[in-house]
């Protein structure tokens, strides 16, 4: 699988960076060089990655690129699979895939819609799971879990309208990270006596 | 003589509509009865799964795989504990595995008893439907034995299964698998010389070996187009590649095939099953791995053990914290290729989970199936798909 890496990154030119975690092979690549990556995995004879099985995001809000958007191929001559990572932000666009691979257009659709990450030279780039006038993109990190809007059928009206969410009990999150276990480093009240100096 | 200018006829096509399977609009463009452009509008089934999984922990994430695709609810619960078996670098048991195997079939007949039968439904036979449904009615029994329900089994868990089989569930299968051979040779009686099906499915919806490559096809739609590629061969997880089955692949690629497919895997299902019977006689043990940190203490155990008391206490409010990492693991559910896409960033709660459905690509490609075919084979091709909302919208 090294190997696969190695070949890929001397042969394309067009990988940031390799490697290999729990027996899966990823790239990361440049938002320019996306296309140019995905073709050459697709026809090169040593990778005939000919499906793209899921394009996803996932939201990193504390970097400053605060993307990735994943690619999953498959080669079935070869039997291998493999990932591919593009970091980006609200404003940069990734270059559609969809003129190499068909099944990209609705995932990249369904990431525009949950993450609001742009694809250029996308043939139809609309939302596709939300509901029709929905604002926001809900799997963002700093989207509420519970949204901003409710719906319900107004008698009077004759309709269905869109009110603020009333929440009649507040939405509890716990926070498990333990002070003892040292996931994070936290300050519990009274610590800063320990160092303050005489 | 002038030019007279044709307008297309723009069409809805549901949301509710008995041929949809499910909250499918369709807005189809058609030039008289001919379909020139058809455009999927899904999502009015969208439940934020993915999002709600953010906020659970591992265990708690379980149940949402049932609710995904609820026609086959174990195969998605398979994909998560496996995924989540691969970032905490753990294995079920071997009798778990075997267990596990057993009922991934199951709810391969399951789904294939459904889709079939429906499928025969919408081209106009209403039998195959009636005698389906009992024979789902019996298995669901066994979903029902093993877990208290007849569909949301949350039943698989990342180190194995909750509980292990009842008494004499492994002889009423053997009996019910005697009975099911006959049964699906009622089925293709009444179905594979049957002029009126023939008429609606063959030669409908023909896809192609590079069309299905392209467009990310995968489980029986792709073995119908010609390729055979089934992961629990090439890919095997838990004990398959201990299993002895032939993999169905069609010559066509139209509805026909793709009907074909599926009678042959319920086939090949209930050999794998009756594999997993045999060897589930002789292979005893724990069902769920034995680490207290990620599967919870028996019941008679708290009774006298405060650690045991503890630990049950630990993992149903907290959970288990699982290492940073990321994977993207698939199994070979009923309708092609399932996967969960899991990020972890070392908490008790998934960062990620992206759930990666079969039939979204699928239904994705009825634009390019049904084009220049007639409005009648729309509900053919939908009917051959296999789609089921639950997993499409998430």
């Amino acid at each position: 699988m090294d190997e696969l890496g190695d070949y890929i990154a001397r042969k394309s030119g067009a990988t940031t960076g390799i490697a290999v975690r729990l027996g899966e092979l990823m790239l990361e690549t440049a938002p320019d060089k996306l296309v140019a990556l995905l073709t050459f995995l697709k026809t090169d004879p040593k990778c005939l990655f000919a499906e793209l099985m899921d394009v996803c995001g996932v939201d990193w809000p504390e970097r400053e690129k605060r993307f990735d958007v994943v690619y999953n191929l498959l080669s079935l001559q070869n039997n291998q699979r493999i990932r591919v990572k593009v970091a980006t932000d609200e404003a940069t666009p990734v270059p559609s895939a969809a003129a190499v691979y068909s099944s990209a257009t609705w995932f990249e659709r369904e990431t525009y819609d949950l993450y609001g990450i742009w694809f250029s030279d996308h043939p139809d780039l609309r939302r596709i799971l939300t509901d029709y006038g929905f604002e926001g993109h809900p799997l963002r990190k700093d989207f509420p879990l519970t949204g901003f809007v409710e719906m319900r059928w107004d008698d009077v009206q004759k309709r269905v309208i869109y009110e603020p969410v009333k929440l009649s009990q507040e939405f509890r999150r716990f926070d498990f990270l333990s002070p003892w276990e040292g996931d994070i480093p936290r300050i519990l009240p009274g610590d800063e006596k320990a160092t303050k100096t005489s | 003589m002038t030019d007279v200018e044709i307008k297309t006829l723009t069409m809805n096509f549901g949301p509710q509509h008995p041929a949809a399977h499910g909250v499918l609009r369709l807005v189809v463009e058609m030039d008289g009865e001919i379909i020139e452009r058809c455009d999927p509008h899904i999502g009015l089934l969208h439940r934020g799964t993915e999002k709600l999984i953010e906020y659970k922990t591992y265990l708690q994430a379980v149940p949402y795989f049932d609710r995904l695709d609820y026609v086959s609810p174990m195969s998605q619960e398979h994909a998560f504990a496996l995924a989540v078996e691969k970032l905490l670098g753990i294995t079920a048991p071997e009798r778990g595995q075997y267990i596990r195997v057993l009922f991934a079939e199951i709810t391969r007949i399951l789904n294939h008893l459904l889709n079939v039968t429906t499928f025969a439904m919408d081209t106009g036979a209403l039998t195959p439907p009636l005698w389906g449904f009992e024979q789902r009615e019996l298995l669901m029994e066994y979903y029902e034995g093993v877990s208290g329900s007849r569909m949301h089994a949350n039943y698989f868990r990342p180190g194995g299964v909750h509980q292990d089989l009842p008494e004499g569930m492994l002889d009423s299968m053997e009996a019910w698998i005697k009975q099911f051979h006959p049964f699906v040779k009622d089925l293709e009686v009444l179905l594979n010389d049957n002029r009126i099906f023939r008429q609606r499915t063959v030669d409908i919806g023909v896809v192609s070996k590079q069309q299905a490559l392209d467009w990310g096809f995968s489980g029986p739609m792709i073995r119908a187009s010609g390729i055979p590629w089934d992961l629990r061969k090439a890919q095997p997880y838990d004990v398959y590649d201990r299993m002895d089955f032939d993999i169905p692949v069609g010559k066509t690629g139209d509805c026909f095939a793709r009907y074909l497919v599926r009678i042959e895997e319920m086939v090949q299902s209930a050999r794998i099953m009756e594999q997993c019977i045999k060897a589930l006689r002789t292979v005893k043990g724990p069902v769920r791995i034995d680490d207290r940190k990620i599967a919870p203490p028996r019941r008679a155990e708290m009774k006298s053990s405060m650690e045991a008391l503890i630990h049950h206490f630990k993992l149903y409010t907290e959970g288990y914290k699982v290492p940073p990492g990321e994977t993207y693991t698939v199994v070979e559910a009923p309708k092609g290729e399932f996967g969960v896409y899991l990020v972890s960033d070392g908490t008790n709660k998934p960062y990620r989970c992206k759930i990666r459905a079969p039939g979204f690509p699928h239904l994705q490609a009825l634009d390019m199936m049904t084009r220049g075919h007639q409005l009648a084979d729309m509900s053919a091709n939908i009917g051959s798909l296999d789609i089921v909302f639950g997993e499409i919208d998430r």
